[in-house]
């Protein structure tokens, strides 16, 4: 099963994505640079954490229109599974993946930390063997984390299933002590209507290792397989 | 000739560098200031001047220089 991670100019998240999913077995990632204009082959796309054009103007306002994201977009449409982590879901949202923005964090100040999130959906395509109320721990690193979106976007949001992922604290609870970013509802990570294109400011792939302080990033990955796998099987039947 | 545009966060959208910078002014002794917003201005030089230039530099304000979800702009052409 073969992954494309995607390299702007300026994403640092590449390498840290290459080894989880290489080190996952049956899953396999290569690099494929943004100007490249094909992702045929690819089962999944990753879009990397980062600083994609020096996140300049706005992050990931400049590497929406690399060359490869029309190839993103187009799978997308038909129905691949995207992955957006970090930098990779500022990119999501400014393709029009993704609803709504990310911006400034509350504090202003850049968070580096270990967070505990709250799985709101009881089963997404990247979220299997996660029942609803799971908690996952793993890494943020960003300034600019802050999800925002209008009333109805945040009403559709919850009403179709999108809201991923909470930032929350020890016991499950979405308190605002445990919100590192002034996300809106604690949001950490959506994904779109259809549910194969997500995004999230924590890093899964910096979490696929207990030596590093948490496993549950792989989980993400894990279950990306998975689903690609059943489509593999339907597809077959 | 020269477009100038002004970007600046949507009101329903938190800007914590506004709310800091107004503190420190007021902290300075500018009690007057009520509030600050901070935006962006871009300058924008052009070789020539066209029918649908303007049409252009709006669908770029759209979708480059602004981000709708989060933002308002204002295009000036001088």
């Amino acid at each position: 099963m073969k992954f494309a991670i995607i390299q702007f100019p300026g994403s640092n998240c590449d390498q840290d994505c290459l080894r989880a999913i290489n080190g996952l077995d049956g899953l396999s990632a290569e690099y494929v640079w943004h100007k490249a204009t094909s992702l045929a082959g690819f089962d999944a796309i990753v879009l990397p954490g980062g600083f994609a054009y020096g996140d300049y103007l706005r992050c990931g306002a400049i590497a929406r229109f690399s060359p490869i994201m029309n190839e993103v977009v187009r799978a997308a449409k038909e129905g691949r599974l995207v992955l957006g982590t970090c930098n990779g879901f500022q990119v999501l949202c400014e393709a029009g993946l993704l609803p709504g923005a990310l911006v400034r964090n509350r504090g202003l100040r850049f968070v580096c930390d270990m967070v505990r999130l709250r799985i709101e959906v009881p089963d997404s395509a990247f979220t299997h063997r996660c029942p609803q109320g799971t908690i996952l721990r793993m890494p943020i690193a960003h300034g600019e984390g802050c999800y925002f979106a209008d009333g109805n976007t945040l009403r559709e949001l919850n009403a179709n299933g999108q809201v991923v992922m909470r930032y929350c604290d020890g016991t499950g609870a979405t308190s605002p002590e445990s919100n590192p970013n002034g996300s809106i509802e604690n949001i950490a990570g959506i994904c779109n209507r259809e549910g194969n294109v997500f995004g999230l400011m924590p890093h899964p792939d910096r979490a696929c290792d207990a030596r590093l302080g948490s496993a549950d990033g792989a989980r993400i990955f894990l279950s990306m397989a998975e689903t690609i796998l059943a489509e593999r099987a339907k597809a077959a039947a | 000739m020269k477009a100038k545009v002004v970007v600046m966060p949507k009101v329903a959208v938190l800007d914590p560098q506004g709310a800091a910078v107004r503190e420190a002014m007021q902290h300075l002794g500018m009690r007057e200031v009520k509030n600050v917003r901070i935006g962006k201005y871009l300058e924008i030089d052009l070789e020539r001047d066209g029918a649908d230039v303007e049409a252009r530099l709006h669908k770029l304000c759209r979708d480059l220089l602004s981000n709708p979800v989060i933002e308002d702009y204002q295009l000036v052409k001088e």
